[in-house]
């Protein structure tokens, strides 16, 4: 102990913070559907400042009362362990899953993409939606409504295709994820 | 209502009452209101648990925290709906924060009224939703009896913590059915308490390497119970590793004990701080890397191993990265490190071990808690160190408020046993240490219970005497007064130029007549010389005292390692001047708390 460190910083053991970067991950939650499942799921997220890319949720098995969660997040692998964590000691939660990390899995969204349009625009609308595997759901002389089912970056292209034929609105559900294989998802 | 076979019809406040009475709760902290008429109505008619009146449900969460850290039990809060829900949520944070189990139940309007933002309605689910554990609204009278024994099996086990039930009105006079505590866990938590016996065989196999190992050990330990802070004794007796303690474990390891460090972190002794930089193998059993421990991150221990107990995975990795996290019950752990330790029959380097300890009794040497004595004035840490003299071979449990006086407590007053020390560590909470001691008492009627205060935080929850002296709770309450917020003036000087803003204690009342007012006992004293008379007298008074101890206003708290610095980078008091003061943290230091 001497004088010299009342002043300034400067420590003789700096050690330089390893700088994680950030990666996307998909977690699948099993959880009781009670009232406020929900609202203690996004809270968590709001509360200790984690992303949620997206967020899907039903019920999977009614007499159980369980429902699904897929939650898309980004953060270091430090912040998704802590995530994982964190929605694991929920008293309502039964597992949660990281699927990014267990492997190969499926990831499908759906999307309902309006677009409005006439004369050659239109028609190159239906071409690409048929390229898609589109469904055109509602139509009218001047607009159509397809629905497209697939992994997010299928619908985020084909959605930026549809910009310049006209896009008036969407909705997609967020991602719905399951692994691959005979096993069912463990904790 | 008493003796009510399983299954017959009751209402909704007998149900409370039966569930309260076979949860084993013997007491109940509460204040009355619309919404929990029915509620009270049963209290009246039953002896089996007794009820409390505080005097603001801040008081009554407090209370029950008290009550639960000095026994181990869950603390118990029933509260009306709306202004009484929301005055629970500061003392349902604190326990949240420091792992107290609480059950809270709290009134709800009619559920047919719920949203219409009726008369004393607030979301009371919502608001304490990010503060407990975890809640619960009861619609329907028959759920009722589960979910409240669901609630005290959610609030003590794994890592414990507070959860509120709330009762709307008509569920409380409705008929349903009751069922007893038996079997009923919460189907989906589930924590694990026994450790796998890989990662506890290669925690030892690292230990017995170490060469200069310490133990960190904190509030985990008093979680998991007397048996716990047993084996952690006999583990240290064992091994002769050095240990330390964060401030919310006090008390497990005595501090009479020979590898004792006293308290590490922030106002932690010199030889405990120095003794985590330095060391080569860490275990931290049942502590949580509080940033009032680690300092600067970046330079936490840079040279360690790190062994974490802990029964939350949440707290594994959290801040500071660990090699070999052990999930389960400190408990359990430490029966299974000590049988594998014993039955390899292994032993640390003895002469690494002496060196260490050599190393160890030099930072000792600096005698880092020593102040300036003072013939004329009262120090702070000396009016700390006579009331242990004169307490320490009492049955005492002491509590505390917020503050530097706090801080000198953890410094002075000595902990031989667990549960004695009940203190507000992760929220902080001014306001907390009467009501606590209000509870320690309820629990502990013939045993000595002190709140060590300051003058400021003390008035936080002052009409907390009115409920001592109505209960017969005769706690003593033993005033720091240094006129001054003195935590605050402390930070001030330290990082804001010695701008002394808001932080002078004004116009405080006069503590003698205020104890009178109250029916209590004042004492006043502002001599060294007569300070032992005057704890004595406070001793041997029957009912509730306030002790207003004049001592020396500017004194601030050492050791003190500022924020963004390590641990090796701490302040001395005897090195440091007030004019220094001022210069000791540097910008980037003081945007940090
Ligand atoms: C003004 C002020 C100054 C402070 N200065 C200091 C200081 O200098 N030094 C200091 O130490 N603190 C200080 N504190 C307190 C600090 O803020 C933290 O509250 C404290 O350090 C946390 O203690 P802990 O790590 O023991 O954790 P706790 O909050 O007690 O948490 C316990 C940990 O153990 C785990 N656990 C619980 N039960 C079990 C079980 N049965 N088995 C296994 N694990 C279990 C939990 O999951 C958790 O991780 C100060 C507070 C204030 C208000
Ligand atoms: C409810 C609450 N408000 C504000 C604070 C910030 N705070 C921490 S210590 C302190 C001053 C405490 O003064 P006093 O009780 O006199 O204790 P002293 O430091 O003088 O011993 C304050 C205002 C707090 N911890 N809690
Ligand atoms: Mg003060």
């Amino acid at each position: 102990m001497n004088a010299a460190h009342l002043t300034g910083t400067g420590s003789a053991y700096f050690l330089e913070e390893k700088k994680q970067e950030a990666e996307a991950h998909t977690l699948a939650v099993i959880a009781e559907n009670q009232p406020g499942v929900l609202a203690r799921i996004i809270g968590l997220f709001a509360g200790r400042g984690y992303n949620i890319d997206s967020l899907t949720v039903s019920e999977t098995e009614h007499e159980k009362h369980v429902s699904r969660f897929t939650i898309v997040t980004t953060g270091t692998p430090a912040v998704i362990a802590q995530i994982k964590n964190q929605l694991e000691r929920m008293v309502p939660v039964h597992s949660v899953a990281d699927l990014t990390v267990s492997g190969n899995y499926l990831a499908r969204e759906l999307a309902m993409v309006k677009v409005a349009g006439k004369g050659d625009k239109r028609v190159e609308a239906l071409r690409l939606a048929d390229a898609f595997r589109a469904r055109v759901v509602d139509a009218s002389t001047d607009s159509f409504v397809f629905e497209l089912t697939g992994k997010p970056d299928k619908v985020d292209q084909f959605i930026s295709l549809m910009v310049p034929l006209g896009l008036v609105e969407v909705s997609r559900t967020g991602v719905a994820a399951i692994l691959r294989g005979p096993e069912a998802m463990k904790g | 209502m008493a003796g009510t076979p399983n299954g017959e019809l009751m209402t909704g406040a007998e149900i409370v009452l039966k569930a309260l009475a076979d949860q084993g709760v013997s007491t109940v902290f509460g204040y009355p209101g619309g919404a929990v008429l029915p509620i009270y109505d049963e209290f009246f008619q039953q002896e089996k648990v007794k009820h409390i009146l505080v005097r603001h449900e801040q008081g009554a969460t407090h209370a029950a925290e008290g009550y639960a850290r000095s026994t181990g039990k869950v603390g118990v809060v029933l509260a009306t709906s709306g202004p009484g829900a929301t005055n629970c949520v500061t003392g349902l944070t604190d326990a949240l924060l420091d792992s107290i189990p609480m059950v809270c139940l709290t009134g709800q309007v009619p559920t047919h009224l719920i949203g219409n933002d009726a008369f004393q309605e607030c979301d009371t689910v919502g608001i304490t939703r990010p503060c407990t554990k975890h809640n619960w609204l009861v619609k329907d009278v028959n759920d009722l009896a589960r979910i409240i024994h669901e609630a005290f099996y959610v609030a003590r086990t794994g890592r414990p913590g507070p959860v509120v039930v709330d009762i709307p009105k008509d569920v409380q006079f409705a008929k349903g059915k009751y069922v007893g505590p038996q079997g009923i866990t919460a189907k989906t938590y589930a924590p694990r308490v026994k450790p796998d016996q890989n990662a506890v065989r290669a925690a030892i196999d690292l230990l017995a390497t170490a060469r200069r190992p310490i133990l960190y050990t904190g509030g985990g330990v008093i979680n998991s119970g007397p048996t716990a802070s047993k084996l952690l004794r006999e583990f240290v007796a064992m091994t002769g590793i050095p240990i330390t303690s964060t401030l919310m474990g006090l008390g497990a390891y005595p501090a009479s004990g020979p590898e004792w460090l006293g308290m590490l972190g922030m106002h932690g002794t010199y030889e405990a701080n120095m003794a985590m930089h330095d060391c080569d193998v860490m275990v931290c059993v049942g502590a949580r890397f509080d940033d009032r421990i680690t300092g600067r991150l970046d330079a936490f221990s840079p040279g360690s191993k790190k062994i974490h107990i802990d029964i939350d995975p949440s707290s594994i990795n959290k801040t500071v990265k660990v090699d070999i996290p052990v999930i389960g019950d400190v408990g359990h752990v430490l029966e299974d490190m000590i049988r594998l330790w014993k039955s390899r029959s292994l032993k640390l380097d003895a002469k690494a071990l002496a060196d260490w300890k050599a190393q160890i009794a030099k930072w000792k040497a600096v005698d880092c808690l020593k102040y300036t004595p003072n013939r004329d004035v009262i120090m702070p840490q000396y009016a700390i160190e006579r009331l242990y003299e004169l307490t320490k071979d009492k049955d005492c449990y002491i509590s505390t408020e917020v503050g530097q006086h706090q801080m000198w407590a953890a410094q002075f007053y000595r902990f031989e046993e667990p549960n004695r020390w009940m203190t507000s560590g992760g929220l902080g909470t001014m306001g907390y240490g009467l009501p606590a001691a209000v509870g320690m008492q309820a629990a502990h009627p013939k045993s000595l219970c002190i709140c060590v205060a300051g003058d400021a935080s003390v008035l936080m929850n002052m009409q907390e005497m009115s409920t001592a002296i109505q209960h017969r709770l005769p706690i003593k309450v033993f005033i720091l007064n240094n006129q001054y917020m003195g935590m605050v003036r402390q930070w001030q000087q330290l990082l804001h130029g010695n701008r002394l803003s808001e932080s002078y204690m004004d116009s405080l009342p006069d503590f003698v007549k205020l104890a009178e007012a109250y029916g209590g006992t004042g004492i006043r004293c502002d001599k060294p010389a007569d300070l032992d008379d005057a704890i004595r007298e406070m001793i041997a008074a029957k009912g509730p005292v306030l002790f207003d101890c004049r001592v020396a206003n500017l004194a601030n708290c050492f050791p003190m390692i500022p924020s963004g610095k390590a641990h090796n980078e701490m302040i001395l008091g005897s090195e440091i001047k007030d004019e220094e003061v001022g210069n000791v943290i540097d910008s980037k230091g003081k945007q940090l708390v």
